[in-house]
């Protein structure tokens, strides 16, 4: 508290230096009115006696008054409240740029740079002095310069200008634009006409960033929406390899995943304290893991083992538990249940100027990786993934040298709808979880199989990152349903050219 | 050794007598007692039902043609409701444009462009203004949209599962695309409200019963091509691409180009289809082309016995029956009762309908080991 209190003191002393460059603002005249005094009259039916006790009162009030001036507000007139309101905003704000949360400070830094009061420019320069945080700063800096385009005051204005353009604010853009317009105009002054063409500078500099970062945000969407699918298609496409079978309940299978996410959310809202509540995410992780390789193995076992070598029908079959799935969940669950975001998964990471990741993407960014790194370790570094390789390549030797194949086809399709699992608990930190939710992927997941070519991790990795990217361009210029239809004409083209997927196998098997 | 079984005398004899049996029923019976008996017999069929049944016979169609390129020729196409929906839309913009100023908003335009603020009729409704067109475009549309896709997947030896995806994701696009409103078809609610045809109304039961006519006549129509077809040496040609495409390339002959034709053929039927479902049912919308429905489609040939054109019709029949009878008692068991349909009948009744009843046959009567079909390979 008394650090704050120093604050306030430096600040006070820097808006009584900064007195000459508010000399705009009526409500910043040298003011010497004790706040007692001030909060009483600032109820007053003579406007100049109200608009003196106001500034005197933004002058010294701190968050401390709010409570008061509420309860000053909620006895006064109409007009009288509209005007205090603006003040408690003022004052609230300006207590916030001292807030501990970075996020308070830098919302409190944005309301200050579009309320229009000039008054706040000093608190905003000493706040942007001390502040640690360099998204906050960057705001704080950029609030500042806003203001001061409104000063009354040649040099000011054309260093805010350039401190705008500096900082490549799109904030900024409509008051710079009104300038350049200001300066066009017939009868502008020499003065006006230098302040547009600065503005102009300061604008193309900001649009060739705008650009820029553009870029980078579709470039993130691309490979975020990649990394879903390629969560997605993976197992399926071991799945593909290993057995030639294409599992079209693979969907459902990320919704039994989605749903047990659902129900550890549940379960931990129920019976443990709420201070555990955010752990809930990480501990539906194996449960989503586990009851999706159950329901796996369970399909495996009932169904596809009996066809066997029929991959049409296998299809079909599973379409058919797909369905039923499906419904079940409509039926038991309803249309919509949400999975709530756990705190550290909310919010995101600022970058750049004008850039910003959510976490909740860059979550599922590393995970896919982490589970292309899982699945690479097991292919290759471990004994059943020796199998899987071995009886993806050729069956029947595998089986002559001693390799249980229905079982490591078994444990395979476990795993894979595991990992369907998996893409269904990342999922709800996207979506909402919905009896639907893995048709709105599946067919674009099938495409990404059919694209990398069978049972070829490398290639099902190119893919998504293909489909997906390509999704996340054409989106803009030709809309979601337009970047589709490019997207399976692409495809058709493509395989064309590559009849069996990027990374085929090549030889005798090729054709069987 | 998976010789088509219309290929065999005896049985060819007994699908020609069901067939004229077949036909009687659909074509000379089902009209008479629709007609004749006063309406509180019990041998009266309603105009409901007959329409209902000519819907059914529509779908049949579709399936006759589905049959010849999967279960004849062993290609999955899980996108025939983009055909069906393409014929669909043909005749439906004709009777869009023929309901003239009676529509709702008494524009030429249709409602829907009413609503969308479309000031002038597009270019490529125009043509549409004429009946002949429609109908030929009916079936040329989804022709030609079948000759280029079919040819782009034949061409690189797109086959078994990829095949079934690409189509698949062709059924989702449409759906998309359909749903548009600025593609200029009617969007998510389709076209709807038709008033006549030919100057004939349709909501009178004579118009209605006409049509149940010919679609019957399109149904036998079909039948005869897809038979003359399988009998054949094209036909001899599909069934070997099923069961063994390579030998087939060894013997010298092209797949690829047997595979488009059948294709297209398909496509072709698919058309007439969705042309003669759209005046019987009144309404078309992407609900009826997407992903779910060219799946079912599958599945009613499935369920009569693929590999068999009377399985075909017996399977859109039978399903179309039971699912208009069980979604008005049960609508929230449907789902569970075609997804385990599928299930069922791909593991345990591989034959379908007609395999069950062959089956039987063979028990019954001769008391012989039961005739196994092999299971078509990929």
């Amino acid at each position: 508290m008394r650090q704050a209190a120093m604050v306030w003191a430096v600040i006070l002393c820097l808006a009584q230096a900064g007195t000459s460059a508010l000399a705009a603002d009526s409500s910043a005249q040298p003011v010497i009115m004790p706040l007692e005094q001030a909060l009483t009259q600032i109820t007053s039916e003579d406007d100049t006696v109200r608009d003196t006790a106001l500034a005197a009162v933004i002058q010294q009030g701190d968050a401390t008054l709010l409570p008061r001036l509420d309860e000053i507000r909620a006895g006064a007139e109409r007009p009288i409240r509209l005007a205090i309101k603006p003040v408690m905003d003022l004052i609230r704000n300006r207590s916030n740029l001292d807030d501990p949360a970075s996020h308070v400070r830098r919302s409190a830094a944005t309301d200050l740079g579009t309320s229009g009061r000039v008054v706040a420019i000093p608190w905003l320069e000493a706040a942007a002095a001390k502040e640690d945080k360099k998204w906050v700063r960057y705001t704080m800096q950029e609030a500042a310069a806003l203001l001061k385009l409104s000063l009354n005051d040649q040099a000011s204005k054309l260093e805010a200008i350039d401190t705008l353009g500096a900082l490549s604010s799109q904030n900024g853009v409509p008051a710079l634009q009104e300038m350049m317009t200001a300066g066009r105009a017939s009868n502008s002054t020499d003065a006006q006409k230098e302040l547009a063409k600065r503005s102009s500078a300061a604008i193309e500099r900001i649009e060739t960033w705008g650009a820029w970062s553009n870029a980078i945000e579709t470039i993130f969407r691309g490979i975020s929406l990649s990394s879903i699918l390629l969560i997605m298609s993976v197992g399926l496409a071991i799945v593909f390899g290993l057995m030639g079978v294409i599992n079209m309940a693979h969907g459902e299978l990320m919704m039994v995943g989605a749903y047990a996410t659902f129900l550890t959310q549940e379960l931990f809202k129920s019976l443990l304290p709420p201070a555990m509540f955010d752990y809930y995410f990480a501990f539906a992780l194996p449960v989503a893991f586990v009851l999706a390789a159950l329901s796996g193995l369970i399909l495996e076992a009932t169904v596809i083992r009996f066809l066997y070598g029929r991959p049409l029908e296998t299809m079909l079959a599973t379409w058919g538990v797909s369905l039923v799935l499906m419904q079940a969940a409509r039926v038991y669950f309803g249309d919509l249940t949400a999975v709530v975001a756990p705190g550290w998964l909310s919010g995101g990471q600022q970058v750049m100027v004008g850039v910003f990741f959510p976490n909740n993407r860059l979550f599922i960014i590393a995970l896919s990786i982490i589970c292309v790194l899982g699945i690479y370790g097991l292919l290759f570094r471990s004994n059943l993934g020796l199998r899987v390789r071995a009886v993806t390549q050729n069956r029947n030797m595998s089986a002559c040298l001693g390799i249980p194949t229905r079982k490591v086809d078994a444990y395979t399709f476990a795993f894979g709808s595991g990992l369907a699992g998996i893409a269904g608990w990342a999922l709800t930190l996207i979506g909402n979880v919905e009896p639907g939710l893995g048709q709105n992927y599946i067919v674009d997941s099938f495409m990404v199989v059919v694209t990398g070519g069978v049972g070829k991790l490398a290639g099902t990795i190119v893919a998504a990152l293909g489909i997906g990217g390509l999704n996340k361009v054409l989106e803009p210029s030709l809309g979601a349903v337009y970047g589709k239809v490019c997207i399976l004409v692409l495809v058709i083209l493509f395989l064309q050219w590559r009849p069996s997927g990027l990374f085929a196998i090549k030889g005798r098997h090729a054709d069987s | 050794m998976s010789e088509s079984p219309d290929l065999q005398p005896r049985q060819a004899r007994e699908v020609g007598l069901s067939f004229w049996a077949a036909g009687f029923v659909l074509l000379i019976l089902m009209p008479l007692l629709n007609v004749l008996p006063p309406e509180e017999s019990w041998l009266h069929l309603s105009d409901f039902s007959l329409n209902r049944f000519g819907k059914f016979l529509a779908f049949a169609i579709l399936a006759l043609g589905l049959d010849l390129i999967w279960g004849y020729t062993g290609i999955l196409s899980l996108g025939q409701g983009v055909f069906f929906g393409l014929g669909a839309y043909c005749m439906g913009m004709h009777l869009m444009l023929a309901i003239g100023k009676e529509s709702v908003y008494g524009s030429d335009l249709p409602d829907f462009m009413v609503w969308n603020q479309v000031k002038e009729l597009p270019i490529f409704w125009k043509p549409f203004y004429s009946f002949p067109v429609a109908v030929v475009g009916a079936i040329l549309v989804p022709t030609l949209f079948a000759l280029v896709f079919g040819f782009l997947a034949f061409r690189s030896r797109i086959k078994g599962v990829y095949f079934a995806i690409i189509t698949q994701a062709l059924a989702l696009v449409a759906w998309l695309v359909f749903n548009r409103n600025e593609t200029n078809l009617g969007g998510t609610n389709g076209l709807t409200d038709f008033k006549q045809l030919l100057g004939f109304r349709l909501s009178e039961p004579g118009t209605q019963r006409a049509l149940y006519v010919l679609t019957v006549l399109c149904l036998g129509g079909a039948y005869l091509l897809c038979r003359w077809i399988i009998r054949s040496r094209a036909g001899r040609v599909l069934v070997a691409v099923r069961d063994s495409e390579a030998r087939v390339v060894f013997s010298g002959y092209t797949p690829a180009n047997y595979k488009l034709f059948v294709f297209i053929v398909a496509a072709a039927l698919a058309g007439l289809a969705g042309m003669l479902y759209v005046p019987q049912v009144g309404i078309i919308t992407p609900a009826q082309i997407g992903v779910l429905p060219s799946l079912e489609m599958v599945i009613w040939v499935a369920v009569g016995g693929r590999g068999t054109l009377a399985g075909a019709v017996l399977g859109a029949v039978s399903v179309n029956l039971g699912r208009s009878v069980l979604t008005n008692y049960f609508p929230e068991l449907w789902p569970f009762m075609l997804g385990g349909l599928f299930v069922v009948v791909v593991l345990l009744f591989p034959d379908g309908l007609i395999g069950i009843g062959r089956r039987l046959r063979e028990h019954t009567v001769s008391r012989k080991v039961p005739v196994v079909i092999e299971a078509e390979r990929s």
